[in-house]
């Protein structure tokens, strides 16, 4: 066994998890759910654990559920926090159907951010209609040709893409911080990796900052739903979807039947990091307007937590970017008003991810949850 | 046993949320949001939390923290206390500027005191907490130049903001002063005085990192070493501890290491203070007391907002000379007679 087989078995068993062939309401619906509870349950009992008064765990989850959904801010700061996190996540999650583990969202969401900032900060006196496609278009550009180098890498050498990307991301850090500290970028009387502010005209739109200055909610919501639509059409309704999901189900039957294989890995590559250069360049334009080494803030990362709990299904993935955008926002409000650290929150994402990467454990804990379909036996 | 500790924390969690949802939050609190070093870096973000803790012994108000965890964090971070309606929003680092102005900006009812920032031009409901630590620095330069046997001085800082260099500055020009006093040429590696520019961990967190920066500069013969970068630091402490401190010595920044961080008290030879618990304190009194005003206060040796720190168990090994050389140095850069600048 070479290692790129032992790297390949190995995805492929989380894969198979995160990626329903056939719709089956329990493994989408019932398992994520019941994930999610378990998780929070632990998640209370580590605080037993590590010494937090029953009263100040409950304060806890109820500052986490009035954080996330309990007010107009709350729900725009999800929203917010779900917009980069669902982009990134399909990405991820089109690469779960076409086989390919993509770890290196984080990095393409970097080069994709970088992009956008500099489209944004550097063309004067154009109006927003056209200012902003560009900057958006130039971060799904960039973020699609840095993923591709693992697309092109696996189709021409077999280099496995988990290694690849993993390796593209931290050439990534060094590279935006490279070019953050440089004069055509770097913000002028500054010493420190900063961009220039990004210009009005490329900003994504605040969507209610006429009711409250301190909404954070800006047009990159709407724009994430657009592109969830877009993905689900592309996967289910066109024939380069149709080669995206055969191309994971039986690559040989793929190649057999006349696609031509090296090409789709890379243009699932280029589509996934289009999507993560994407989530870069709404962070950029929408939430930082400017650019910065640690802008990424791991979204990369947590994208690939919510691609596994969306079960690789664009409208999965929106729900499970909104929970986890959920979790981000309310996390903020339990230390607040709980005075509960915010690593908790940490360990219930972690816990999650555990739990849906392990299905069976789930049936096995909550029988009753699954009792209908309980004498018929599925391979999963 | 499980299942008990289930049903009783659901039905805590039932009981709080009526009583957290008609709770009112009338009292006056102060809030202060961390920069990614947390709420318990033993340095710069402990320091200011001292202050609000401070304050809130001496005053009886409320207070709050959250972490930043990324700098995506600082904006919500701060508009989450906003919605609380928090009586002086206090945020502690250079990189939360422009969040800071923003926020500011948009409630301009609200005060704000953030540390290591000066808005220029000033904003009415900001006060900005700057610190000429440099004053401090050079002197703990001049003392690290006496004290080394190597005559090789190093550094290290955590990202390349003024807050961070102004103290390697000061430690450069410390020692260079020494130079030119004693006719001695002890060096300083890790930063470069003209050019700007030196040895940066890249971060306020891994204490790896420290470790190795320190390695590095002790390899290169530096037997003092100080590293700015908060907690970073301590990872360089622990590798004075393996060293021994006959090889490798430490000098802290911001609060006294030898106290705080009092496992390794023994690998400090002294530390560089930025008394923002002091400044933290006076913005939220004035905040509180409806006296509030924004613009910039200066930390300086002479109002005591830097200084250094007691040599604990340095203290016999340090030559009475030398001690003496320091206080004359310290009464020459408040009256203006020894410039720190070099």
């Amino acid at each position: 066994m070479t290692v790129n087989d032992r790297i390949d078995k190995a995805t492929g068993d989380l894969l198979k998890r995160a990626v329903v062939t056939r719709f089956e309401i329990e493994e989408l619906v019932v398992v994520p759910i019941f994930a999610v509870l378990i998780a929070l349950l632990l998640g209370g009992l580590t605080m037993v654990a590590t010494g937090v008064d029953l009263p100040t765990i409950g304060l806890s989850y109820a500052s986490l559920l009035q954080g996330s959904v309990g007010s107009l801010n709350a729900i725009s700061e999800t929203l917010t926090s779900a917009a980069p996190l669902t982009l990134a996540g399909l990405g991820i999650a089109l690469g779960f159907r076409a086989g390919l583990f993509n770890i290196g969202a984080e990095g393409q969401l970097l080069i994709g951010g970088m992009a956008a900032a500099v489209v944004g900060f550097s063309l004067q006196g154009v109006p927003l209609v056209i200012h902003l496609p560009l900057a958006l278009v130039a971060g799904m550009a960039a973020g699609a040709l840095w993923a591709s180098i693992a697309g092109w890498l696996r189709a021409a050498t077999g280099a496995h893409e988990v290694i690849s990307t993993i390796m593209l991301n931290l050439i990534s850090f060094r590279l935006v911080d490279y070019l953050l500290r440089n004069p055509p970028i770097q913000r002028p009387g500054r010493s420190d990796p900063i961009s220039k502010s990004i210009l009005e005209s490329s900003e994504l739109p605040a969507l209610l900052q006429w009711l409250d200055p301190n909404l954070r909610i800006h047009a990159g919501i709407i724009l994430t739903l657009i592109v969830v639509f877009v993905v689900y059409w592309l996967l289910f309704r066109t024939t380069i979807g149709f080669e995206f999901r055969s191309a994971g189900a039986n690559p040989d039957a793929a190649r057999y039947g006349g696609m031509r294989s090296g090409l789709i890995i890379v243009s699932v590559m280029a589509v996934a990091g289009a999507l993560a250069g994407l989530a870069g360049a709404n962070q950029v334009l929408g939430v930082l307007g400017r650019a910065s080494p640690g802008f990424s803030a791991g979204i990369g990362f947590d994208a690939i937590a919510v691609a596994l709990l969306g079960r690789g299904h664009p409208v999965g993935v929106l729900f499970a970017g909104l929970l986890f955008g959920a979790l981000e926002a309310g996390g903020r409000n339990m230390q607040v008003g709980a005075g509960v650290s915010i690593d908790l929150i940490t360990i219930i994402q972690a816990l999650i991810v555990v739990f849906i990467a392990a299905p069976m454990l789930v049936r096995t804990l909550f029988p009753f949850a699954f009792a209908k379909r309980g004498n018929q036996r599925e391979g999963s | 046993m499980k299942a008990t500790t289930i049903t009783t924390s659901l039905a805590a969690l039932a009981a709080v949320a009526i009583v957290g949802a008609s709770s009112p939050a009338a009292a006056f609190s102060a809030c202060q949001v961390t920069d990614v070093g947390g709420i318990d870096d033993k340095g710069f973000n402990e320091t200011a939390w001292k202050g609000v803790q401070d304050a809130k012994a001496e005053l009886g108000i409320d207070i709050r923290f959250l972490e930043s965890q990324a700098e995506t964090d600082y904006e919500p971070n701060i508009n989450a206390f906003l919605s609380e309606g928090c009586g002086i929003v206090i945020t502690v680092g250079f990189l939360l500027g422009d969040a800071t102005a923003n926020a500011a900006q948009a409630n301009p009812d609200t005060p704000f005191s953030i540390v290591d920032f000066a808005y220029d031009p000033t904003i009415p409901n900001v006060l900005g907490q700057v610190f000429a630590t440099d004053e401090a620095a050079f002197l703990a330069g001049y003392l690290a130049a006496g004290m080394s046997e190597s005559g090789i001085l190093g550094t290290f800082g955590g990202i390349n903001i003024p807050p961070v260099t102004i103290f390697m500055n000061g430690f450069v020009h410390g020692a260079n002063y020494y130079n030119a006093q004693k006719g001695t040429n002890v060096q300083v590696l890790g930063w470069d005085v003209d050019a700007q520019e030196g040895l940066f961990t890249n971060n306020f967190e891994s204490l790896d990192d420290g470790r190795a920066f320190a390695q590095n500069l002790f390899d290169e013969g530096a037997d003092i070493v100080l590293p700015v970068a908060g907690p970073v630091g301590l990872g360089s402490a622990a590798l004075a501890d393996e060293l021994g401190t006959d090889k490798l010595k430490i000098i802290g920044v911001d609060a006294d290491q030898a106290v705080i961080d009092s496992e390794k008290s023994h690998v400090y030879l002294t530390s560089i203070l930025k008394q923002m618990d002091a400044t933290v304190l006076t913005a939220i009194k004035a905040a509180h007391g409806g006296t509030f005003e924004g613009g910039v206060t200066v930390g300086t040796l002479e109002n005591g907002g830097v200084g250094l720190a007691p040599f604990h168990s340095f203290d016999d090994a340090i030559p009475a000379d030398l001690k003496a050389e320091l206080d004359a140095i310290r009464a020459g850069i408040i009256d203006g007679s020894i410039s720190v600048k070099g």
